[in-house]
């Protein structure tokens, strides 16, 4: 039997003419993004300015893609950086897996989406492509402070929760 | 021994008898987590980690918590590891063990494959609930080898029983007490044991880690790691080579039961990065400046093409040494050694096969009951062997333990129940020596005193057959050692070069007959392959160009310079019109020959080296091999030598050859060896990165490389875990468990064979061969004082030298004269000297533990290998 509900369908979308459209133009008008947004990914630094990265690799690990290389260097003070930082945008598929896995808060992702090249090799970008010079979304957050490797300016003791080096030849108890 | 059965949480296994619950469980791949048990070091009971519940009887109900480790499998019935008070109690004490343990994982080289980071997992533990501080620790510098990082301490003592229990160690103790207990030395230093690389390994968590690797790092999931046999002596110790990227990154233990069972020494650890130092040839040289491949490759066709002699070298494998072989024919192939040591290596393999004495494995070592050292430097020679007999000699102590009632896994339990008793070991050598501390007897004697003394030795046991020796006074004493022995060991070789004292040390075990063992030890690594391929040494090489047999020469992967005195190495550069040189390492020798073509390294190829044993081991491609640097057989086989497109295919016409090396073709499966899931693989997953710079196929980085010779692949997908056939063992990881620990689940038992046998295979059976009567060597004539070579177990020979790491590490080198030889010749303490007309290097020291009428310079460092011989020493112009 042959009944209404196509009206009813009909009338439905028909209404659709009547309210205000949520398409929007882009690229003539950009979309408002939230800043935890996943796109470009960025390296950032800690408050001091320094580079948050310790290359310890789990951003690389957990790349169901693969798509992130880095080689750990130790610089003269004792921090570990990475020598080179790799991050493949052909490959990336913007999961933020590697920010989630991120124990220093340097591997951030940032509402910039905006990666179209012209040649794929453009998309692998290095270390001074992703390094940037703020903190990014996590403010204040200093690795250093919480790990117990001593760096100039942090001795063994300073860390945060860490109580003086034990001294070895005390008599006390 | 019996077997038990026990029931653990429902399912019944058979332990064995004597054992403790936690091997027994760690064995048949039941999880407890434990952090102070190590297999080697035995239980002490310190970590409580290992905490199960036993119940005495099917009428049990309610059981008790025992440690697994420190509990024997006799006493238990029924056992549960998952009973929810037993796991609530591992869980409170992971939770005590990581109150103090810092926020540094990141920053943590261990991480990764870090055995406190999956027993935490394991145990469950994610939470910090203790709110107060962390206790702190200062570092110290514990010198080029091994870094410190003190915070992450768990106190388990595996680093001090290692190394003060197991390798004798003195530098390295315990010290504050309760929370603050301390491990280092009593200030900054290098630790001066040649094993401390092992506490690296040893240590379960990153207090003390290898500190090249951490200068040039990547994570344990990033390395392809390729199983390798250490070519730094002829012990033949298995290895795993890591690298990333096509470079060598570190080198760590490969666990073999019958030899290294679970530590390598430093020079083995350290020493195969020689492959990644700037010794190495990376590129053609003609007449010594650099040529282009199409140019050096067309001059040594020519070369070779005018009729040239082959000359086999005791580093080279087995397969590039028989390809030579095939390629110049028997008859004009030679060892590129002095012709004392090609007869010297040759004749042990006679002495091996005639029997009646057994090969000692490393194994066998350990329990020997008595053990007489003839002349060599263990520590020095062969590292890993000293470490063995440091076992060998709380033979007795256990034994009295045993009778006492005390399991033999309770170490320290068997050390204070032993009263200190030791085994007797017997040591004949010419300086002092650092076994010193645990032999019965330590006999300082020059060369031909170590000789005369085995020879008395033999003497006393009824040896015949020799002219009658000057009785030693204490010969009678260690022949009644020997007799009485069940187990009597003979350890012998080529430390000094002394051809008496390898006959010496066969007409005893001749004497003790089927119940003695013996170690017989070459010089290097594949020193016997090269004695069973045969062919003389150096001075015959020279004599057969000067009578016009051949006009040219092939050196593969040797440097003459290093192997024989320099005059004969002359002779053959002077008879040869051309010489070609093939090698992974710039040497003079490469420098001198009319063309050197680059070959690759042991760790570029794969090849076979055959031990002391005479155990063929195959060590595998840990790095694609390059095009600009072929295995040397490739080379030989563009020369004309065969035509070989795999390794394989040489193997199959060595044994043809020679079938009584029919054996190397079992040392390891051949390249078309697959499994259910493919080839078996070099990667660890996940292996980051692998997509990070592939472009689209562009660039040569992104494609994987090929192994054509080994039955191991370069790419992520492939077969892992247990079923691996043991010489292709890539990685000791199981689900959830990444750290060389886990080695347990893939052993029959806790310090036995590998599951499916022991790689490698054995080429020399005692007893299938008569032995030949001695060619008598002919003495030295000549004047000066004979040269006692030092050797150190940082220095090694020509490989491990070239090693930046152990070099930092190398003892300055050395030239000892006894004061009064001194003074007859006017030499002071510090006087510059030459020797033998040319300068060296170390300036005299003296020291009264010398022999008189000797001189010992550190090997290496001015004079090379060589026949026992007489140096003129004399000062400097």
């Amino acid at each position: 039997m042959i009944g209404f509900g196509w009206l009813e369908a009909l009338l439905r979308v028909g209404r659709k003419l009547f309210v205000k459209p949520e398409t929007q133009l882009y690229p003539e008008v950009k979309p408002k993004l939230y800043p935890r947004a996943r796109g470009r990914i960025v390296l950032t630094r800690d408050p001091d300015g320094q580079e948050r990265c310790v290359a310890c690799n789990l951003c690389a690990t957990v790349c169901p893609v693969g798509c992130i290389d880095l080689s750990k260097a130790v610089a003269d003070d004792g921090r570990w950086y990475p020598e080179h930082f790799r991050v493949n945008f052909a490959r990336c598929i913007f999961c933020g897996f590697c920010e989630d896995a991120c124990p220093t808060a340097a591997i951030q992702l940032t509402p910039d989406y905006e990666l179209s090249e012209w040649r794929r090799d453009a998309l692998v970008y290095e270390k001074h492509d992703l390094l940037i010079s703020g903190e990014g979304k996590v403010r204040g957050y200093r690795y250093w402070s919480f790990a117990g490797k001593a760096i100039p300016g942090k001795d063994k003791g300073e860390a945060e929760h860490e109580a003086p080096p034990v001294n070895l030849k005390g008599l006390l108890p | 021994m019996t077997k038990k059965k026990i029931e653990i949480d429902g399912r019944v296994i058979e332990a064995k008898d004597g054992e403790d619950l936690l091997s027994a469980c760690l064995t048949h791949g039941i999880d407890v987590p434990y952090f102070c048990w190590h297999g080697a070091l035995g239980s002490v009971g310190a970590c409580r980690q290992c905490a199960v519940k036993v119940y005495d009887g099917p009428d049990d109900k309610e059981g008790r918590i025992v440690m697994s480790c420190m509990t024997p499998v006799a006493d238990v019935e029924r056992v549960s590891v998952s009973d929810p008070e037993a796991v609530a109690f591992r869980a409170q004490v992971i939770e005590w063990l990581m109150v103090n343990h810092p926020h540094d994982c990141p920053v943590c080289e261990e991480a990764g494959s870090c055995h406190l980071q999956d027993m935490t997992v394991a145990t469950g533990h994610i939470d910090r609930r203790y709110k107060f501080t962390k206790r702190t620790h200062r570092n110290q510098d514990l010198g080029p080898l091994v870094t410190h990082e003190m915070n992450r301490c768990i106190a388990c003592y595996r680093c001090t029983r290692f190394y003060r229990d197991y390798a004798g160690g003195r530098d390295l103790d315990a010290f504050g007490a309760h929370d603050n207990v301390y491990f280092g030395r009593a200030e900054d230093g290098p630790l001066e044991s040649p094993f401390a690389g092992n506490l690296a390994e040893v240590c379960p968590t990153g207090v003390f880690n290898d500190k090249g690797w951490s200068r040039d790092y990547a994570r344990k999931w990033d390395m392809r790691a390729t199983p390798s046999i250490c070519p730094h002596c002829s012990l033949g110790c298995n290895i795993l080579v890591d690298q990333r990227d096509g470079r060598v990154k570190r080198v760590q233990n490969r666990y073999h039961g019958a030899l290294n069972g679970y530590f390598i020494c430093d020079r083995g650890r350290y020493g195969p990065l020689h492959v990644v130092s700037e010794h190495r040839l990376r590129q053609p040289l003609i007449d010594g400046m650099p040529a282009s491949e199409h140019d050096a490759a067309s001059a040594a066709h020519a070369i070779v093409a005018e009729g040239a002699i082959g000359i086999g070298s005791p580093r080279a494998s087995l397969e590039a040494n028989y390809a030579l072989q095939r390629l110049v024919g028997p008859e004009r192939f030679f060892a590129g050694v002095s012709d004392l040591e090609s007869n010297l290596v040759r004749r042990i393999v006679e002495i091996l096969r005639a029997g009646p004495a057994k090969i000692a494995s490393l194994h066998e070592v350990e329990h020997a009951d008595a053990v007489l050292v003839l002349g060599e430097n263990l520590t020095g020679t062969a590292p890993r062997l000293a470490l063995a007999l440091r076992q060998t000699a709380r033979g007795a102590e256990r034994e009295l333990a045993a009778q006492k009632g005390v399991h033999a896994f309770l170490d320290p339990a068997v050390r204070t129940a032993g009263e200190g008793r030791r085994s007797p070991i017997v040591l004949a050598t010419p300086l002092p020596d650092a076994l010193d501390d645990l032999a019965a007897l330590s006999l300082r004697l020059d060369p031909q005193g170590v000789a005369a003394f085995g020879g008395s030795v033999a003497s006393a046991l009824g040896a015949g057959g020799v002219e009658e020796v000057e009785e030693h006074s204490e010969a009678a004493r260690v022949a009644e050692i020997l007799v009485n022995a069940e187990r009597p060991l003979i350890v012998a070789g080529c430390a000094l070069m002394s051809a008496e004292i390898i006959e010496a040390a066969a007409r005893i075990v001749a004497a003790l007959g089927a119940k003695a063992r013996i170690v017989l030890l070459a010089p290097e690594a594949n020193s016997i392959g090269l004695a069973l391929l045969g062919g003389d040494g150096l001075d015959s090489a020279a004599a057969l160009l000067k009578r016009g047999g051949a006009k040219t020469a092939i050196v593969l992967e040797n440097d003459l310079f290093d192997r024989a005195p320099r005059a004969s190495v002359e002779r053959l550069f002077a008879a040869a019109k051309g010489v070609v040189a093939l090698d992974s390492m710039a040497n003079e020798t490469t420098a001198r020959a009319a063309v050197a073509l680059p070959v690759a390294p042991f760790t570029e190829a794969t090849g076979t080296f055959v031990n002391y044993e005479g155990r063929a081991q195959r060590f595998f491609a840990a790095v694609a091999p390059q095009e600009s640097a072929p295995a040397s057989w490739r080379r030989l086989d563009a020369f004309g030598a065969g035509d070989w497109h795999g390794l394989d295919a040489l193997i199959g016409d060595l044994i043809v050859e020679r079938p009584d090396l029919v054996a190397v073709a079992d040392a390891a499966p051949g390249e078309d060896f697959g499994m259910a899931d493919g080839k078996v693989t070099r990667a660890p997953r996940p292996y980051t990165g692998r997509t990070a710079d592939d472009r689209a196929g562009q660039f040569a980085d992104a494609v994987i490389p090929v192994d054509q010779d080994g039955p191991l692949t370069f790419g992520i997908k492939g077969a892992r875990g247990t079923a691996v056939p043991t010489p292709l063992i890539t990685s000791y990881k199981t689900s959830g468990l990444h750290s060389a620990n886990n080695v347990t689940r893939f052993l029959e038992e806790v310090g036995g064979p590998l599951r499916g046998g022991d790689p490698g295979a054995l080429l020399i059976k005692p007893g299938e061969a008569s032995l030949p009567d001695a060619v008598s060597q002919r003495g030295e004539a000549g004047e000066g004082l004979w040269l006692i070579p030092l050797h150190d177990a940082f220095t090694g020979g020509e490989l491990s030298r070239a090693s930046a790491l152990l070099a930092a590490r190398r003892p300055a080198p050395r030239l000892l004269l006894h004061p009064d030889d001194a003074a007859l010749h006017g030499f002071r303490d510090g006087a510059a000297v030459q020797v033998d007309g040319k300068p060296c290097a170390p300036v005299v020291t003296l020291d009264a533990t010398v022999p008189r009428g000797t001189v010992v310079i550190s090997a290496g460092s001015c004079q090379p290998r060589g026949p026992l011989r007489r140096v003129k020493v004399e000062a400097a112009p």
